[in-house]
């Protein structure tokens, strides 16, 4: 209406025509034309949560690709394993400081304070007050939560302390058996580097020592200590025994082993051996012990996994075996699914038929009793890797094929491949160039949603047990889980750092999936299989 | 009709048994396991000969088709609860398998049609996107993530409910007692974040589809509120799909899951599945593999005859 009007407001004779002289018909587009994948790549850009997806997806794999190249140790390390995490650098910002809060009886939580004194002791001669070791950087506690005091009967009270404690200080001195060159090595780091390693060992038969100590405990009962390991004042002359309690003022006497001079000794002849492999009994800080084994200060960005290994290192082998794994099956399954589906539904009749009872069966099967038994039969004779990717494989191609035989029903009779017939083309110049391009999208699509159900099942076996690929070499996000599974309560970042991971790629492969089949086939938007 | 169901039954059995021919050779071909103790080991050699496990293989098939169907004996469980019946040992851990995922399912099957509902009718609108983020979310994530995140914080921070389901005796020697729902709790939950997200997800697509109908145009034309359109004409025609699928939930709640089952250890199926595993207890694991297949394949063939029966327009069996 208002179109009519303003025309009619305008005088005829304005009104000339445009291109009078020039013919369009004969001109040349000056944009290109936009193809399938061109169209289709410009519905996926407007999609941003898909486009959010590639982009985590793309940062999780340069992880995995970088993080092994960067020199991070691959050694074992049993003493620092289930650590939380911790940075030098990062400790200022008080993140990252291997900080664990726990609780402490008034026996553990003096022991705990006194590996500063120690630490600090260098010549063994007890100069150090307790209260002094509270300053030293090898004193575990990193913040006093205070305590709680509960009555007993008696009049007596139970103290519980508790306090955020630096994980790797925690453990303080370590009994270790060396040999003797290396002792001498030490010996010679210590002169260079100005950290002490070798500290005096403990008198364990002198009477005072707390032998009902764990085992992995006893370097750090380094004062004198009744049969509870409470710390105990010994008067020389008289022998008596008096007990001694946690207090600023506190001073523990020290149970060190002595010669006959009255000096400490640093290290026991244990036997075997020539100069080289004599083995020496030493006890050792093992915070800077370990800075002489590596060179640096214990560094876990993520902490270390259940066996000891850098968490970063094993996340980034793990998610790299899991994407390996999962591209590997797409990519077979694209393989097989997309020809058994061409040519059951090209062909259709009597071979689609018996091809689809062969499909059912293999479909039938519960996918964890092919991968058991696949494990059973193969791993021992290829590994658990290769066996697994069998069993992901044997009945994975499934749904591909079956996706891509009714693409396959849906275009055989259309009149272009008619057309094609007609000129005399042959049925693999049909299947090839004029039915399996456009079929392309459905199976693109269907790839990228296989790879989060691959990444899931093979989590769920290693969780499950049924497939182990934790080795010293190769681990999984499933095996990270399932080693924490048991004792995560205690140490969170065992199960969280997976977790978040494995749940971040899932939801990112599912929003790129979700993504690209928007953009291939607009119809089907919306629409969930 | 019944032809179409009868063929589909064939179909069914028919691909069971291959699926069993082809299990039962996979599992004989496998060295059995002999038990340390001397005494034992002497007895089950004594025991697998009578029953012919030293056969050629195809006898041995036909021995075990021949006890399934003379006396429903699908073997012997040797490791697991040695010298009992397969079927028995089974049968055994299937209760409380059932009752965790049946709870589970009476839990989010009225919640994940609502929240379908809700975010079809709001389309577009905050609460679907909303509601359509947390369904991604949820599908994603492992349901062993949300075990862990439900045994932290119902355990652990708050502790509210016990870390383990417990066992028979300590629930007062039934599964009904208030005592044994209360410690299936946190399983259940775990289980249903992701079965109502999955059923949102559904019902919101399928009910998308019946709101832009052009008998919805109609019904609304006629005068009934967009309410009563919704509910009477809608919905009812969006469940065609979804009931099917809520129908096969509850057949699949007898194959229940194994990661949740071994999380809280559930004595059930799953749990029964992996024991079986690592004892090598061969003769249970076949009974499990026809369990879980016929599970399966009951499955599909409910969705596939379910269409018929809600809908009568859909013609089974036509091409």
């Amino acid at each position: 209406m208002d179109k009519n009007n303003t025309r009619s407001g305008i005088p005829k004779e304005k009104f000339e025509f445009a291109d009078r002289d020039s013919t369009i018909s004969e001109k040349k587009f000056n944009h290109k034309p936009i193809g399938y994948f061109r169209d289709a790549w410009n519905r996926f850009r407007k999609n941003k949560a898909s486009i959010v997806a590639a982009i985590i997806i793309l940062l999780i794999v340069l992880y995995a690709l970088i993080v092994p190249f960067l020199g991070i140790s691959e050694e074992m390390n049993l003493y620092y394993a289930k650590k939380g995490p911790r940075m030098t650098w990062l400790r200022a910002f008080g993140i990252a400081d291997g900080g664990v809060d726990e609780a402490f009886n008034d026996l553990t939580y003096i022991k705990l304070l006194a590996i500063g004194a120690a630490a600090e002791d260098r010549d063994g001669t007890a100069s150090v007050s307790f209260a002094e070791g509270q300053t030293s950087e090898y004193q575990p506690v990193l913040e006093s939560q205070g305590y709680t005091a509960q009555a007993l009967p008696g009049g007596r009270y139970k103290f519980t302390y508790q306090a955020r404690v630096d994980s790797y200080l925690q453990l303080g001195f370590v009994n270790m058996q060396v040999t003797q060159s290396e002792y001498a090595k030490i010996l010679e780091w210590q002169e260079e580097s100005g950290l002490q390693v070798i500290y005096p060992l403990i008198d364990e038969k002198s009477g005072y020592f707390y032998s009902g100590a764990p085992e992995a405990d006893k370097a750090n009962y380094w004062y004198k200590t009744n049969q509870r390991g409470a710390p105990v004042s010994v008067n020389e002359e008289t022998g008596q025994v008096t007990a001694l309690s946690l207090s600023t003022d506190l001073r523990l006497e020290d149970n060190y082993l002595r010669d006959a001079n009255g000096d400490p000794v640093y290290h026991t002849y244990t036997g075997g051996g020539d100069i080289h492999t004599a083995a020496y009994k030493v006890r050792v800080l093992y915070y800077n012990y370990y800075q002489y084994r590596t060179g640096s200060e214990p560094n876990y960005l993520l902490g270390t996994d259940s066996q000891g290994y850098d968490m970063a290192l094993r996340l980034a082998k793990g998610i790299r075996l899991s994407l390996l794994v999962a591209v590997f099956v797409s990519v077979i399954n694209f393989m097989i699914g997309g020809i058994y589906g061409a040519i059951e539904g090209y062909y259709g009749g009597l071979l689609d038929l018996i091809m689809e009872r062969i499909s059912d069966i293999l479909s039938g099967v519960p996918f964890i009793v092919v991968a058991t038994l696949f494990q059973i039969h193969l791993a021992q004779k290829l590994g658990p890797i290769p066996g697994m990717l069998f069993a992901f494989v044997v009945t994975g191609w499934i749904g591909t094929a079956s996706r891509m035989r009714s693409q396959f029903y849906r275009f055989k009779n259309q009149e272009y491949v008619m057309a094609a017939r007609t000129l005399g083309a042959r049925d693999r110049r049909i299947i090839l160039k004029h039915i399996f391009p456009n079929t392309l999208g459905t199976l693109i699509t269907s790839i990228a949603l296989v790879i989060p159900g691959v990444v899931f099942n093979e989590s769920m076996l290693s969780f499950l047990g049924i497939v182990n690929l934790g080795t010293a070499e190769t681990t999984s996000l499933g095996t990270l889980l399932s080693d924490a599974s048991s004792i995560w309560t205690n140490y969170p970042h065992l199960m969280i750092i997976p977790a978040v991971v494995i749940s971040l790629m899932m939801i990112c492969f599912n929003l790129f999936g979700n993504g690209l089949r928007d953009a291939f086939n607009p119809s089907l938007r919306g629409v969930e299989e | 009709m019944i032809k179409y169901v009868i063929k589909r039954i064939l179909l069914m059995l028919f691909v069971l048994f291959a699926i069993t021919t082809i299990c039962f050779m996979l599992i004989r071909i496998l060295p059995r396991e002999i038990p340390q103790d001397k005494v034992l080991q002497q007895a089950y050699r004594d025991r697998w000969e009578a029953l012919g496990y030293d056969e050629p293989l195809m006898i041995q098939f036909g021995i075990y088709l021949k006890n399934i169907f003379t006396n429903f004996d699908f073997g012997t469980s040797w490791y697991v609860s040695p010298n009992t019946p397969a079927a028995e040992v089974l049968l055994d851990r299937l209760f409380p398998t059932i009752l965790v995922n049946l709870y589970s399912l009476l839990l989010s099957v009225p919640l994940g049609l609502m929240f379908g509902v809700l975010a079809a009718v709001k389309k577009n609108k905050w609460q679907d996107h909303l509601i359509s983020t947390m369904v991604i979310v949820f599908v994603s994530v492992p349901s062993y993530v949300y075990a862990f995140l439900v045994q932290y914080f119902l355990y652990f921070e708050w502790g509210l409910f016990p870390l383990n389901v417990y066992s028979l005796a300590d629930a007062g020697g039934s599964w009904f007692t208030f005592k044994m729902f209360y410690s299936m709790v946190p399983a259940i939950l775990s289980l249903s974040f992701g079965t109502i997200a999955g059923l949102c997800r559904f019902t919101r697509a399928e009910l998308t589809e019946t709101l832009t109908s052009e008998y919805m145009l109609l019904a609304r034309t006629k005068g009934l509120t967009r309410w009563q359109a919704t509910v009477r004409h809608a919905l009812k025609n969006a469940m065609v799909p979804i009931l099917p699928m809520i129908l096969s939930g509850f057949v699949g709640i007898l194959g229940g899951s194994l990661i949740i089952e071994q999380i809280f250890s559930i004595p059930g199926v799953g749990q029964l599945y992996i024991k079986a595993i690592n004892l090598l207890d061969y003769d249970l694991f076949m009974m499990d593999t026809i369990f879980y297949t016929a599970i399966g394949l009951l499955s599909g063939i409910v969705i596939d005859l379910s269409y018929g029966f809600i809908d009568p327009r859909i013609r089974m069996g036509e091409k």
